[in-house]
């Protein structure tokens, strides 16, 4: 059984090639990072895998049933998650809320048993008193204590990117999608978040996507290496070889024109 | 410290004693109330709980969900005209023909939903606004419902008691409002609530979450059907007639006013927002018989803002001050609340 596959997946925008015949495999367990310059195609990639684009062609396996086609929520459901390059919390909810909502596949509280929480014995109390706990464990795992109470909207950048990653984990995936959760944050915010990362796949077990533009940290952390540029593939394979490749050297070590070229 | 309290504390209707003295002191003087204030206001009082149960509805779509709803007289017009029908022709109980008629208002709620699914902003506003109005058509043609002419109410019967003053009716109505409050506030605490406020917020995040947008989109529109039909179920007896003309467009925007000068999202908004656009509503309606003032307001109103001849000077006087309650205070009336909650903070809501 292969845990995750993406075969030949294409996608245009008004005859834009956004994707090009894009194929590859993660193996579970994996660290599996993609980069490229921006604009290459790696956040649509993504959106293809989560179902909100629907791919021109090609398909996407996971743990062998195809996915490509399945609504966001049934993609869900199946024990996919992710986070967003421009973050996508719900500000006007506060933190713990944010992560409740993740919990939202694991509860059970339909609408009269919402409107019926008459007690924390009732059924919709109990599930509130167990979901809440559950989400205080990873609110401690991610140090967010102080952000708990507080609506995110008004939090600072790195809390924000942080709350994401809980949400996302709240869901408790199989397998995480991490659409550059480094961008835009300090030094002492990309190490805890590359700390947690580690984490998350070395003791929660969680199968890793990473997009990611800090070279030292997807080779510091990757097992998997995917080198894409305007849609289209241009190298894979384990850090040291992907590093080799000139068309990675030239984008990423120094070069003026590498971002500039997309 | 018992963990299990501590985490219930985060939804709990009542966070200490003092929100229970609060709450019980409210519900001690809506029980007095018919006593303390001469008949008319006990009128008043009923006006105002009904369109305090379609606010609240209405801002659980709009407010909490992020959707749109010109079409709310539409579904209080199903409401009104459901449980009397069911009463008159099908001799049902008068709280079962409510349930059936609010039913009946949230499976329209529904199908109207379907079309949101596509729609956002402006156009659903337009294919909500054409619901109201058609529904309001489709009665005004029809015998069935009495056309033109309208329906007269039946008895009304609950259990073993006649209820025949406002202030009978008063004491059926308020125990229904309070409960339909209290479950709205819990269903925006708990998992559906959390569901409609995410869609609110970002969709797309929401639904790569696992919510099924689809379904709670329109169970929004449902549920907040069903809040407008109880209302419009409850409303037919305070006016003891209904007919087509009273289910206008102008109503469903009043609905929506009372959301937003109340407060988008906001439970209390909801209340506040309904009892004050209610209150000026009726107070409006009397503007024309103050001495001097009145009779100044008719000429002017005659003469200048009016196209049928028709004193309309009402209605602009209520629009003038939803305007200027807006400029002032954008979030709506909950922005005062706000503000006086941060040093007050032992209310339920
Ligand atoms: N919804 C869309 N409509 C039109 N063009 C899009 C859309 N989504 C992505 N694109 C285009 O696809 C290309 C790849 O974008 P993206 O995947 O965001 O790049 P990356 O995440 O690698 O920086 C860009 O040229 C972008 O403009
Ligand atoms: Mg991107």
């Amino acid at each position: 059984m292969s845990f995750f596959k993406v075969c030949n997946l294409s996608i245009s925008f008004g005859g834009l090639a956004a994707l090009n015949d894009v194929s590859f495999e993660v193996q579970k367990g994996q660290i599996f990072a993609i980069i490229g310059p921006n604009g290459a195609g790696k956040t649509t990639l993504f959106n293809c895998i989560n179902g909100i684009y629907t791919p021109d062609e090609g398909e996407v396996f996971f743990k062998d049933q195809k996915i490509n086609g399945l609504r966001p929520d049934r993609i869900a459901r199946l024990g996919i998650a992710r986070t967003f390059q421009n973050i996508e919390l719900f500000n006007h909810m506060n933190t713990m809320e944010n992560l409740m909502l993740g919990r939202h596949l694991h509860m059970k509280s339909n609408l009269f048993r919402g409107v019926g929480m008459w007690g924390p014995h009732s059924f919709a109390g109990q599930e509130e008193i167990a979901h809440r706990r559950k989400v205080e464990e990873i609110i401690d795992f991610l140090g967010l204590q102080s952000a708990r109470n507080q609506p995110v909207g008004g939090l600072p950048y790195g809390t924000q990117k942080q709350i994401e990653l809980g949400r996302a984990l709240a869901s408790e995936p199989e397998f995480l999608l991490l659409d550059e959760p480094c961008a835009g944050m300090n030094a002492e915010e990309k190490q805890d978040m590359i700390f947690w990362i580690k984490d998350i796949q070395d003791e929660l077990g969680i199968t890793i996507l990473l997009i990611e533009h800090d070279m030292n940290m997807v080779m510091d952390i990757s097992d998997h290496i995917l080198a894409i540029n305007f849609g289209g593939m241009i190298t894979e394979g384990t850090p040291s070889d992907v590093q080799k490749h000139p068309e990675v050297l030239k984008a990423y070590l120094g070069e003026e024109d590498g971002e500039g070229s997309a | 410290m018992d963990m299990k309290r501590s985490y219930y504390e985060d939804v709990q209707l009542f966070t200490s004693g003092v929100v229970v003295f609060w709450f019980v002191a409210l519900l001690l003087f809506l029980g007095l109330l018919p006593f303390l204030f001469k008949n008319y206001y006990v009128y008043v009082a009923n006006y105002m709980a009904i369109n305090v149960i379609v606010a609240l509805g209405l801002n659980l779509l709009v407010g909490y969900t992020g959707q749109i709803s010109l079409g709310h007289a539409g579904f209080f017009a199903i409401g009104a005209y459901g449980t009397v029908i069911l009463m008159t022709l099908l001799r049902c109980p008068f709280l079962l023909a409510l349930l059936a008629a609010a039913l009946i208002a949230a499976l329209f709620g529904f199908f109207l939903g379907l079309p949101a699914l596509r729609l956002e902003g402006p156009y659903l506003a337009i294919a909500t606004l054409g619901f109201g109005l058609t529904i309001t058509q489709v009665i005004g043609r029809s015998e069935f419902f009495g056309g033109r002419q309208g329906l007269h109410t039946p008895e009304l019967w609950v259990g073993p008691w006649h209820l025949t003053t406002d202030r009978d009716f008063y004491y059926l109505l308020i125990p229904i409002t309070v409960m339909l409050t209290v479950a709205a506030r819990n269903l925006i605490k708990t998992r559906v609530g959390r569901a409609f406020i995410a869609i609110r917020e970002a969709d797309i995040a929401a639904a790569t979450m696992g919510v099924n947008l689809v379904f709670y989109k329109t169970l929004a529109f449902a549920v907040s059907a069903f809040y407008a039909g109880v209302g419009g179920g409850l409303y037919a007896f305070v006016l003891r007639f209904i007919e087509p003309e009273i289910f206008t467009l102008l109503m469903s925007i009043m609905f929506l006013a009372m959301v937003i000068v109340g407060g988008i999202g906001s439970i209390m908004g909801s209340i506040v927002g309904a009892c004050l656009l209610s209150w000026m509503d009726l107070q409006l309606r009397n503007i024309l018989s103050i001495p001097y003032l009145g009779d100044w307001l008719e000429t002017l109103s005659q003469s200048y803002f009016s196209i049928t001849g028709v004193s309309n000077i009402q209605y602009i006087v209520f629009g003038l001050i939803l305007i200027l309650i807006m400029l002032f205070e954008p979030l709506g009336i909950l922005g005062i609340w706000l503000r006086t909650k941060r040093y007050w903070k032992t209310w339920p809501f």
